[in-house]
């Protein structure tokens, strides 16, 4: 996974609450085999006409947020779906942050999956990037997930928290398999403690569904 | 030892290494799979070199795009080919249980597990699908995980988890006639918000619940992640051990009185404390029906349309307002005056047998209205589909002018070719009525099987209790 230290980068506002996994990728696009290439289809419905054209009206679609690598958004930010592919087609579109006032379980979760650093912020701090974003075009804000800040070059300082093992594996780029696999020998002690359990992690009759 | 949740047990139980001010490494009882978000986990694993640790405790199936009309016809779409030909591939590789389209257990993924005794109290479970909550109306820990996650379970059996939160959701009181699992949950939803339960846990409680069948605890479950809560449970008693017995991967004979002591140790105990506590009095509920865009957008049959500027805070109306847009509807209609043109009675919220019981007796000796485009009934299962056609409610649905369906997620999602076109509005048994979600442009709301099929009669919604045709429903 890539790690994320410190962005900075141009902010694009989704002025919107609960937006959920299924505006972020439609299910036509959920048959592929890959993680690679969801950005084009990222906010299909919102962002293309008949023809995937694009549509003039949809904020992401507006010249002045063209490049744009850092999404503000509203509360409860990606509910809905565990589709791993809203983190992948946000990543692959060139975000690399997100601001928000409350995120969606699932979706929080996958970010960190992903490189992507999902940041908390108040709802009053959140009105006033929403407030700057559409007064300033070009408004770029710096992310940075070592001192947990959110700076602009305007002096505003807002400061983060985050849970510190979340922070630390997505400033190393850690591979979570990995880090589970150091402790094979927890695993091993757990499974033969448990494997007498009725019903719990004991081996099934598997032979039942052959007909 | 202090008195703890239903929640906190399971979780004791499964906690393989904790580590103050780290997330715990749990241990997973069951992992299921469908096609849809497996591919690039099974990939991922294949490329570190990584093996399935415990392919035994694995269960795939095919649901989400399989077509609901003849299993027997090639399939037309290459992509779910691609799909359906990689997941065949990965199980049959990695040694996995996998219920294709032909097997006689196929089903939506949420339905079979329960129907099959894969699921079972005490047990951690998960599934790269939100609606994995619905395992939880048996007592278990079950909850929906991404891709990666997906790939985690594979490779170890186990998850890097932080502790959740605890919500206890207190339904008091009788359950009025007419009102189902689904209107209380809706009005749960409705309630606390489609993020009320961000970062909860929710244990359902009180006399309104501990009446309600398997099937109804299941409907609740199902979609308490439609309130933010990643899982949702209900402490199992008499009406999970009789509905577990004799499940096919249940244990059996003294194994199963065996498991059924450890099962009555679960329930959460006197005096234990959740971190938050909703209760609602079921004497107060009714039928409900979504009216926006999100499951929280909901309302009493016999209510109207909301006015956007009702609202106080600004995020809310705009929401509302573009909500409304895409509905298509204007503030103040009544909501039985809604007309839909499709009913869709199907999904892992409301396709077991007790729904389609439910929608049989209210459409039977009827004829759905003239106006209808289309009325489907899609089994959740084809374990389902054949118990409903032994009881030949088959029959009565097709009499009455719905569509008889194989067993699949359909038009939930519209992966498949059952789609709801543009524009068109639905009375729909699922749970999201997100935009989209039926089929780009389409409007979809929320309703109970009773007040599907009900709708499906009248051509638009009627108040369940008060309609010539309800009597019998609950
Ligand atoms: S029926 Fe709908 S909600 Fe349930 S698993 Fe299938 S697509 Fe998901």
């Amino acid at each position: 996974m890539q790690p994320f230290t410190k962005h900075t980068g141009l902010v694009a506002p989704i002025d919107r609450v609960n937006v959920d996994t299924d505006q972020m990728v439609p299910k036509q696009f959920l048959k592929f085999l890959t993680r690679e290439g969801y950005g084009r289809v990222l906010f299909y419905d919102w962002r293309y006409l008949p023809g995937e054209k694009p549509n003039p009206e949809f904020v992401l679609n507006f010249p002045r947020y063209k490049g744009a690598s850092i999404l503000l958004a509203r509360a409860n930010f990606g509910c809905g779906s565990s589709r791993e592919h809203a983190p992948w087609a946000i990543l692959d579109y060139g975000i690399r942050a997100i601001l928000a006032p409350s995120y969606a379980d699932i979706f929080y979760n996958n970010c960190f999956k992903n490189g992507i650093l999902p940041v908390t912020l108040s709802s009053e701090q959140i009105d006033e990037l929403f407030d700057r974003t559409q007064k300033n075009e070009g408004y770029r804000l710096t992310v940075c997930l070592e001192h947990q800040k959110v700076t602009d070059d305007k002096g505003l300082k807002y400061s983060f928290t985050i849970d510190p093992f979340r922070r630390d594996c997505l400033l190393k780029g850690l591979d979570d398999i990995g880090l589970t696999l150091v402790h094979e020998s927890d695993i091993a002690a757990f499974e033969k403690k448990n494997l007498h359990v009725p019903a719990m992690n004991s081996p099934l009759d598997v032979k039942y569904h052959q007909s | 030892m202090p008195a703890r949740t239903l929640y906190e047990k399971i979780w004791d139980a499964h906690v393989v290494r904790e580590e103050p001010g780290k997330p715990s490494l749990i241990y997973i009882d069951r992992h299921l799979v469908h096609e849809g978000t497996s591919p690039q986990a099974f990939s991922g694993l294949k490329s570190a070199g990584r093996k399935v640790r415990r392919p035994e405790l694995t269960f795939a199936v095919m649901d989400h795009s399989v077509s609901t009309k003849n299993r027997a016809l090639p399939l037309l779409d290459p992509d779910a080919v691609a799909q359906f030909d990689a997941l065949a591939r990965n199980c049959q590789e990695c040694g996995i249980n996998l219920f294709d389209m032909q097997s006689r257990n196929q089903g939506i993924v949420h339905v079979i597990g329960p129907e099959l005794g894969i699921t079972l109290p005490g047990t951690t479970i998960v599934c790269g699908d939100s609606h994995t909550s619905t395992h939880g109306a048996l007592g278990a820990l079950a909850f929906g995980i991404g891709t990666s996650e997906v790939e985690h379970v594979l490779a170890t059996q186990c998850l890097t988890q932080f502790k959740s939160k605890t919500m206890q959701i207190d339904v008091q009181g009788r359950r009025p006639a007419g009102v189902t699992a689904k209107d209380i949950i809706l009005a749960i939803i409705g309630k606390i918000g489609i993020g009320g339960g961000n970062g909860h846990v929710a244990e359902y409680t009180g006399e309104a619940v501990r009446s309600l069948s398997m099937e109804g605890r299941m409907t609740m479950c199902n979609m308490s992640i439609e309130g933010g809560a990643r899982a949702g449970m209900v402490a199992p008693d008499e009406t999970t051990f009789a509905y577990v017995e004799g499940k096919p991967f249940a244990p059996r004979g003294k194994e199963f009185q065996q498991a059924v002591e450890y099962w009555r140790s679960l329930a959460t105990d006197s005096g234990a404390k959740y971190d938050t506590v909703v209760t609602l009095r079921a004497a107060d509920l009714a039928p409900m029906v979504t009216w926006g865009t999100n499951p929280g957008m909901v309302t009493q049959v016999t209510s109207r349309v909301p006015d956007p500027s009702s609202f106080s805070d600004p995020v809310d109306r705009k929401a509302a307002e573009s909500a409304l847009v895409y509905m298509g509807l204007q503030p103040g209609t009544p909501i039985e005056n809604i007309s839909v043109d499709r009913v869709f009675i199907g999904s892992c919220t409301n396709s077991r047998l007790e729904d389609l019981r439910t929608a049989a007796r209210v459409v039977s000796g009827k004829h759905v209205a003239k106006s209808l485009k289309q009325a489907l009934v899609v089994p959740g299962s084809r374990v389902v589909k054949a118990a409903a056609e032994q009881e030949g409610l088959d029959k009565v649905f097709r009499d009455a002018g719905f569509e008889w369906r194989d067993a699949g997620c359909s038009m939930c999602i519209a992966m498949n070719d059952d789609v709801l076109p543009s524009g068109e509005r639905s009375a729909s048994t699922s749970n999201r009525n997100f935009e989209g979600r039926q089929g780009k442009g389409g409007r979809t709301h929320l309703v109970s099987p009773a007040m599907a099929a009900a709708a499906a009669i009248e051509g638009h919604f009627v108040d369940i209790r008060k309609w010539r045709g309800a009597e019998g429903v609950e």
